[in-house]
């Protein structure tokens, strides 16, 4: 899960890295509010800072400095509501100004290739540091971090020296990094990035930007929950959610069931790659293209695959669906049987299955789950033997009612 | 010969007293495994009842080898148990661990790994949230179904579990030496290119199949590899073309961020590796059906 910024703003005050003050708004009015309260402690200098879980807002113009409680209400009116790389602005937070006499960088991260943690720390900070990779990559320091041994002063000092930060700025940074680790492992974090990690005339090091990434494997142990977003989350992703499926909205007509993610991420291409040629010969326009993701896991049981039906064809978008199952340990014969009772589960519930259903088993016991199909003549499933075939019948019967509609 | 496992392989289960450990441990066993032991510190001195045979419980990794030569370990533990199982499984020193638990926190990973390395590497991990190795006609160490394939000379190795098995079966005529789930979690033990190594020597082995997914680097490192060092013929595979950018689709590693770990920026680098890359995964088995005619 991604934070906002003022989420990892939390969390770093929560620490001890040092943050500015600072508030979220949700309407003009509030940041109004929170600029005034600034201001009658003699800051009228506020920054108000879209919050969207993407990279680039100051140049999209999400970020504006304000003088003063009506700059912030005006600034605040044109940021909220505004599409920034396709992250709508819900929030904006209001922060008092930082005075920035330097910008560095500093993070700690998941390191996949290495197995372990790198901490990346540079004295060129600020929203430019990808191209400064580029650009000079020997300005930015990486630094190995073992999981044993973690990052005490010593470590967090050898980590600012070799990010060239000044003198003047290394005690402050060091302890700013120490703090920073406590975040990254105590919170279970895959990513904590500190961008800018600004010093001030005065002498402080701040954490003026973060961001923080925790790792859901990790929730059982964590507080997490207080960070999640659920005004985010697609409404029929939050359903499946509650049924502890997991299933991702896509954009578009062929609803895709299956079992194991790597199988139906799999499906997704097959069925992008039939959709594109389906449109070739029907010379239609727009490409017919999967409408989700979802993996109902190894052990399809026939209520798994109800709530999985259902969840599919909540979605208006969906023409046909693709139910792909490789039977390994629950055998085709299960999963056929599955199917059967999650149709007839469906109808009782008073739920018409009313789009054709394109089915491939495959694997153990295939012959007895086609049987058992065949034999329950059910209107709407359709069998076809082969994945590359079924996503291509898949995606013809969604061009076909997508014409008819 | 197969690689990772053979049919000398002892294999023990920690965690063979809870519902997965029980219900895999008896599939294993009838897939001809030799299944020696298990452990459970409250049930140590105890048996555990799979398929008719008594297999006996211990309290530790360390007493399980002692007793019955074990060497390889099967993890069933729950996620939140699980680092220190396999820390343990390092301390006894044990040379195969592979850990089927899904749901790890990344830094229990990382910290496991590291005692491994710490620990001269004395012990290969593969996974964790795998299915573990099958050697068909050999052994059978993990959740992949034994009765999809049969033996024979492909070799497999594949961040995915059922499209492993969608593989396996497709080819079951042919047949495998070894078949590898080495996970799709952001951190694993066993790599791409440990396994390609492995084949690149193993005897048994004429062809390597290669399924990677979105998400890393591992594929691209793994073409470095096989353009340096296999000679073998290898057919790759690669899901997630249509996975839209920053959504994640069930394997934790599975995250497209940013233009690096793309589908099509992997399937590019095998192929400047010389590898054929199948569109989809029938179209890799017919391409491995090529080779196979052709050796």
């Amino acid at each position: 899960m991604d934070l906002f910024e003022y989420q990892a703003k939390e969390l770093f005050a929560e620490y001890g890295v040092p943050v500015q003050k600072g508030q979220v708004a949700s309407t003009p009015d509030e940041a109004r509010r929170i600029a005034a309260g600034f201001a009658a402690e003699g800051k009228p200098l506020v920054v108000v800072k879209a919050q969207v879980k993407t990279g680039g807002r100051g140049k999209a113009g999400g970020v504006k400095l304000a003088n003063g409680p009506d700059e912030a209400f005006e600034k605040a009116g044109k940021i909220l509501g505004m599409d920034i790389k396709g992250h709508t602005v819900h929030t904006v937070l209001v922060t008092e100004a930082a005075d920035i006499a330097e910008e560095y960088y500093l993070s700690f991260l998941l390191d996949r290739a290495n197995r372990a943690f790198t901490a990346i720390c540079s004295v060129e900070g600020g929203v430019e540091i990808e191209e400064v990779a580029h650009s000079s990559p020997e300005v930015i320091a990486r630094i190995p971090v073992s999981p044993l041994t973690g990052v005490d002063h010593a470590k967090a000092a050898e980590i600012i020296a070799a990010g060239r930060i000044p003198e003047r700025a290394a005690e402050a940074a060091a302890t700013l990094a120490e703090r920073l680790w406590a975040v990254f492992t105590d919170e279970d974090a895959t990513l904590a990035e500190v961008n800018p990690m600004v010093l001030t005339p005065d002498g402080q090091v701040l954490a003026v930007d973060g961001k923080v990434t925790l790792d859901d494997n990790a929730a059982f142990r964590q507080e997490h929950e207080r960070f999640a977003d659920p005004g985010a989350a697609d409404p029929i992703e939050a359903r499946a959610r509650e049924k502890h499926l997991n299933y991702v909205k896509l954009d578009g007509e062929v609803g895709i069931i299956g079992n194991g993610a790597g199988l139906v991420m799999s499906t997704l291409d097959v069925v992008a790659y039939a959709g594109e040629q389906v449109k070739g010969a029907a010379g239609a326009g727009g490409g017919i293209r999967p409408a989700n993701f979802l993996d109902i896991g190894g052990g399809a049981s026939a209520e798994v695959m109800a709530n999985g039906l259902e969840i599919v064809l909540s979605d208006p978008a969906v023409k046909s669906v693709f139910v792909n199952v490789f039977g390994g340990i629950t055998a085709c014969d299960a999963v056929a049987n599955g199917i059967v009772s999650a149709i007839g589960m469906l109808n009782e519930r008073g739920e018409q299955v009313d789009r054709p259903i394109v089915v491939r088993l495959d694997g153990n016991n295939a012959a007895e789950g086609r049987r058992i199909l065949n034999e329950a003549a059910l209107p709407v499933v359709e069998q076809v033997d082969t994945m590359d075939g079924a996503a291509r019948r898949a995606a013809e019967l969604a061009a076909s009612v997508a014409k008819g509609a | 010969m197969a690689i990772f496992l053979t049919g000398q392989s002892r294999v023990m289960i920690q965690g063979i007293t809870g519902s997965e450990g029980r219900k895999h441990g008896a599939r294993m066993l009838a897939a001809g495994t030799r299944v020696v032991g298990g452990v459970n510190p409250r049930k140590a001195g105890q048996t555990v009842e799979l398929n008719g045979e008594a297999v006996p419980v211990f309290g530790t990794v360390a007493d399980t080898m002692a007793a019955t030569g074990a060497d390889v370990s099967v993890v069933f533990v729950p996620a939140a148990a699980t680092k220190d199982a396999v820390v343990e499984a390092i301390e006894a020193g044990i040379p195969l661990c592979i850990v089927i638990t899904e749901g790890i926190p990344v830094h229990d990973t990382a910290e496991f790994w590291a005692r491994a390395s710490a620990a001269g590497n004395r012990t290969r991990i593969i996974g964790p949230n795998c299915p573990g190795v099958a050697s068909p006609g050999k052994s059978n160490a993990g959740i992949i179904p034994a009765d999809i394939t049969s033996e024979g000379r492909i070799g497999l190795v594949s961040k995915s579990g059922t499209l492993t098995y969608q593989m396996m079966y497709e080819l079951r005529d042919i047949g495998f030496s070894t078949a590898v789930g080495i996970g799709g979690d952001p951190v694993i033990g066993t790599t791409h290119i440990d396994c390609l190594r492995a084949f690149q020597e193993d005897l048994q082995t004429a062809a390597i199949v290669m399924i990677g997914e979105i998400g890393g680097d591992a594929e691209e490192r793994a073409a470095a590899f096989i353009e340096q060092h296999v000679t073998k013929p290898v057919v790759g595979y690669v899901a997630g073309f249509t996975a839209p950018e920053g959504k994640t689709m069930g394997h934790a590693g599975a995250i497209i961020s940013g233009s690096s770990g793309t589908a099509q920026a992997k399937k590019e680098a095998l192929e400047k590796a010389g590898v054929r890359v199948g569109r989809t995964p029938s179209e890799t088995a017919a391409l491995i059906r090529d080779v196979m005619r052709t050796l």
